[in-house]
């Protein structure tokens, strides 16, 4: 082998004498680097034409409104809103539909919904009526009114609680984090149904469904902290992090600025998940008398208390049904557009 | 193409006219949304019996993925063609059970990091055993004799102790050496060995070649050596085959493509590679020189006197010291490199002295003033003296931030600017590292390598710090981006005149930059002096060993350096654990 070795490097050596060492590799060095300034120079000649600073909240919203699912979530989301809010009115302000949902009427057309789509009316009860001859449109407005007014209270407050205890004990450690985490234990632990049957009837004085979804938001946030907490012990250490501390960033905008938006994706989906729980808690609650009391209703309420009305009335099962699905649905549509827009890898386009 | 195969070695020739492994035309694509790309394209490959073929090129180029079909083991998306025959039989389209014999009977395989390639929960000596008692017909207690022979074999201190050691219970290079063992385990005709000492130590990388080279002698198997490093293949090929963007670009004896390579690319290539002792013998400095004679008592730039650092224990851990005693100063406007394996605590002192790990004995001093135990509010002001580089540039930077706002975090912080100004000091810094302004709109990912080091490093001098920590900037870069990111980052020194605190293992890269070397070892600071004194003439034992262990891209040369190593580990300088 050591003979054949010889052999070569001899070939070699005379054939191509070599230079020296040092010089070739300077020559070489620099024919290298100006190939890669040509590259550049050719990109930046392309790039003389001015662009402007685009931030990444920018960036964000511009990706979310090319989202196909999550626009066509909006649009739905924002017309059952206006239909909800502006038809039956809401507190002291009138809408533009005039029966009350706690007047029994006598029946008309047996009840059957006199909605007609083409051509386009409403007639005198366009959902019906129930079994004891109540307006069902005005019952179910009013219902989903509730319904959506929970699901936004409890996914703003148990996402925002639950995000900023899992972010500050993420981050924090130490004794922060023994704390927060302990008290979250101490709330899991706390059985929802039978603190429920006690604040329900404090809620019904104290503001109603406003109470009660604020009540469910400040329990229901547990699980979101501890994933959040999760994802904030392993991106803390992460470089950008030490780059950011060593410019000297405040803590406060370490969080919020720089780890926050990579959890972004984990924080939705978990709030959007939360809504359409809460929607269900509530009728769950509605059902064993904890929740949106009578008078009162709402659509868990009406779906549980029209049960058996399946067979000989049908519509009262499904109207509700129908907005609890197309409320759960917008809401998660818009989730996935904004966990997808707030994720820059994200490139392809869901239809 | 097939020079490989017409190399002027005879001799042997005449006894093994089979080569072991013989590809022909392979090519690989990968089905991505619908469309196939290709990986890699007319690979030609052959290895005869007891001879190294090296399979080099950057990331991308393809390498591992051809070898990855050689075994079948590319994922579903992929589309093999051509042919690969091991001793006649052909691998590419044979079945499962063929291949699974094949593999760990017949071939070998060596992966690159030995922590992964391990079961953490399973004995080593059990997952050696395994692979003898699925691939032999043996006794268990055959299986653990076989074992511990071969622990031996590669050298494994107490083999018989090690049989019952978990991978987390080994040293890196010790795992490697576990790795091997599985790998010829069965005696394989051919061991592959991807990137095999990439994450290792380079005292520890020699001791793994020397092995390496060692065992192959002694089994007489072939080895299809993949990886990247000039280095490493000068150490140990026989034949070189270049690959880039997929494509066999020029294959040869070892000898002749150092000496006189063929295609553009390997010139480049082999330009690259920061070659040990080059850059002294070529008599020039390429960093500006420290202003000493006109300010001599200049307040220097960084001040380190006798400075411990400590990782707080938890519990009934203790406190662990991973530096001590360490003093260094560097004059404003000089380049100092820190040298040192892993867990030397080079890359500790670095993220102190930008305050990232608070001291617990000694002094920093940036600019004059003592930053150990300040409060943060005191800290701010004097963050905008120092800043860092760190190494990896793929988490160094905000994932959801684009790189505009990451190089203008400082200025809007310290600064104070918003808007229009901001954005022209952002198009200023990013002209500087030679990155176009429309970059400012785009995500880290959507950036090379090399050009998120240099955001990396638009950032560091955003508010034009005196003292730069540069903490091993370029070892995630390939070669050649590696020696652009140089040039940049000594350009930049000579514009701006700042001091640096260069942190590498690479002994090459840091002789490039710097005019003063310290190297450190289990955190303390063996030897500092002029980058001459360091590497012509180093004093420490340990300085010597790095020195020798290094490898350079030229075959002679690194086989006469071999010898050296040897004479010297003799000598009594005594080997790496």
């Amino acid at each position: 082998m050591s003979t054949d070795d010889g052999l070569r490097s001899e070939s070699v050596s005379e054939e191509t004498p070599l230079p020296v060492e040092s010089e070739r590799i300077e020559a070489q060095m620099h024919r290298l680097i100006s190939a890669d300034t040509d590259v550049l120079g050719v990109e930046t000649a392309s790039a003389d034409i001015p662009v402007a600073a685009r931030s990444s909240a920018r960036t964000v919203m511009m990706r979310f409104f090319r989202h196909k699912a999550a626009m066509g979530g909006l649009i739905v989301l924002a017309f059952i809103v206006i239909l909800v809010f502006s038809s039956v009115g809401i507190g002291p302000i009138p809408g533009w539909w005039h029966q009350d949902y706690r007047v029994p009427q006598p029946l008309y057309n047996g009840g059957h919904p006199t909605l007609q789509l083409w051509p386009f009316s409403l007639g005198k009860h366009p959902f019906g009526q129930d079994d004891i001859g109540r307006d069902y449109f005005a019952l179910v407005m009013t219902g989903a009114q509730q319904s959506i007014i929970i699901a936004f209270l409890v996914g703003f407050v148990g996402s925002a609680i639950g995000t900023i205890i899992g972010a500050v004990a993420g981050y924090f450690r130490g004794w922060t984090e023994s704390v927060l985490m302990r008290l979250t234990d101490v709330v899991i632990t706390i059985p929802l149904v039978a603190i429920a049957a006690v604040v329900a009837k404090i809620a019904q004085d104290w503001g109603g469904v406003w109470a009660l979804g604020l009540f469910i938001g400040l329990v229901t946030w547990t699980g979101l902290a501890r994933i959040v907490r999760g994802e904030f012990l392993s991106l803390r250490e992460k470089e950008f992090v030490d780059a950011a501390r060593s410019i000297g960033v405040p803590s406060g905008r370490i969080i919020f600025r720089h780890i926050l938006p990579n959890t972004v994706g984990v924080i939705i989906v978990s709030a959007t998940l939360a809504m359409s729980a809460a929607i269900l808690l509530e009728s769950a609650l509605s059902f064993l008398g904890f929740g949106v009391q009578p008078p009162n209703t709402s659509l868990g309420q009406l779906i549980e208390s029209y049960r058996a009305a399946m067979g000989p009335r049908p519509w009262l099962f499904w109207w509700p049904g129908l907005f609890i699905v197309a409320i759960a649905l917008a809401i998660n549509f818009i989730g996935d557009g904004l966990r997808d827009a707030f994720d820059p890898r994200q490139n392809r386009q869901k239809a | 193409m097939n020079s490989a195969t017409t190399g002027p070695v005879e001799g042997w020739q005449d006894k093994y006219v089979e080569p072991i492994l013989e590809v022909e035309g392979l090519g690989v694509d990968f089905q991505v949304e619908g469309q196939w790309v290709m990986a890699s394209e007319g690979v030609d490959l052959r290895i005869r019996p007891g001879e190294v073929l090296a399979l080099v090129g950057e990331s991308g180029s393809g390498k591992s993925v051809s070898s990855m079909a050689i075994l079948g083991l590319l994922p579903k998306n992929a589309r093999v063609k051509g042919s690969a025959r091991l001793l006649g039989k052909e691998l590419i389209g044979a079945s499962a059970p063929q291949l699974r014999a094949a593999r760990g009977n017949d071939i070998g395989l060596i992966f690159q990091e030995p922590m992964t390639a391990l079961n953490p929960v399973l004995t080593v000596g059990f997952q050696v055993s395994e692979i003898i008692l699925s691939h032999q017909n043996v006794t268990p207690h055959e299986a653990r004799e076989r074992t511990i022979e071969l622990f031996r074999l590669v050298d494994l201190p107490t083999p018989e102790a090690k049989f019952d050691a978990y991978p987390h219970q080994l040293s890196g290079g010790q795992r490697q050496r576990v790795m091997i063992a599985m790998a010829i385990a069965c005696d394989p005709v051919l061991l592959i060995a991807d990137e095999p000492t990439t994450a290792l130590d380079v005292t520890v990388q020699a001791e793994i070649l020397d092995l390496l080279r060692d065992l192959h002698t002694r089994l007489d198997s072939a080895i299809l050596l993949i990886t990247h490093d000039m280095g490493v293949v000068a150490d140990l090929a026989d034949d070189v085959v270049v690959m880039r963007n997929g494509h066999v670009v020029e294959s040869g004896p070892i000898r002749q493509l150092f000496a006189a390579p063929k295609a553009d690319y390997t010139r480049d290539l082999l330009a690259s590679v920061p070659h040990l002792g080059a850059e002294i013998a070529s008599g020039k400095l390429s960093i500006k020189e420290p202003a000493v004679e006109v300010e001599t008592e200049a307040v220097p730039a960084l001040e380190l006197e006798d400075v411990a650092i400590e990782y707080p224990g938890r519990g009934r851990t203790p406190a662990f010291r991973a530096v001590e005693g360490v003093s260094l100063s560097i004059a404003p406007g000089e380049v100092v490199g820190l040298v040192g394996e892993s867990g030397s605590g080079k890359t500790t002192v670095g993220r102190a002295v930008v305050s990232l790990l608070p001291v617990v004995e000694g002094h920093v001093r940036v600019g004059g003033t003592d930053i150990a135990g300040l409060s943060r509010k005191e800290l701010l002001p004097l963050r905008r003296r120092s800043a860092i580089v760190f190494q990896d540039p793929g988490s160094s930077l905000n994932p959801r931030m684009t790189i505009g706002e990451s190089i203008g975090e400082p200025l809007f912080l310290h600064e104070k600017l918003r808007k229009s100004a901001l954005d022209r000091k952002v198009e200023e810094l990013l002209d500087q590292v030679k990155l176009p302004h429309a970059y400012r709109n785009r995500y880290p990912h959507e950036l090379s390598g090399g050009q998120r080091q240099r955001v990396g490093i638009a950032r560091a001098l955003s508010l034009k710090p005196q003292l730069l920590v540069a903490d091993e900037p370029t070892s995630a870069l390939d070669v050649s981006v590696q020696a652009h990111v140089l040039e940049l980052f000594q350009e930049l020194q000579r514009e701006q005149g700042f001091a640096c605190l260069f942190i590498s293992h690479d002994l090459a890269v840091v002789e490039i930059l710097s005019s003063r070397i310290a190297v450190m070892r289990n955190g303390r600071l063996v030897e500092i002096g002029s980058r001459e004194d360091v590497l012509l003439n180093p004093q420490d034992p340990y300085t010597k060993r790095l020195i020798a262990a290094a490898p350079v891209p030229d075959p002679d040369e690194q086989g006469s350096r071999r010898e050296e190593r040897s004479r010297l580990l003799a000598a009594g300088a005594g080997p790496e654990a």
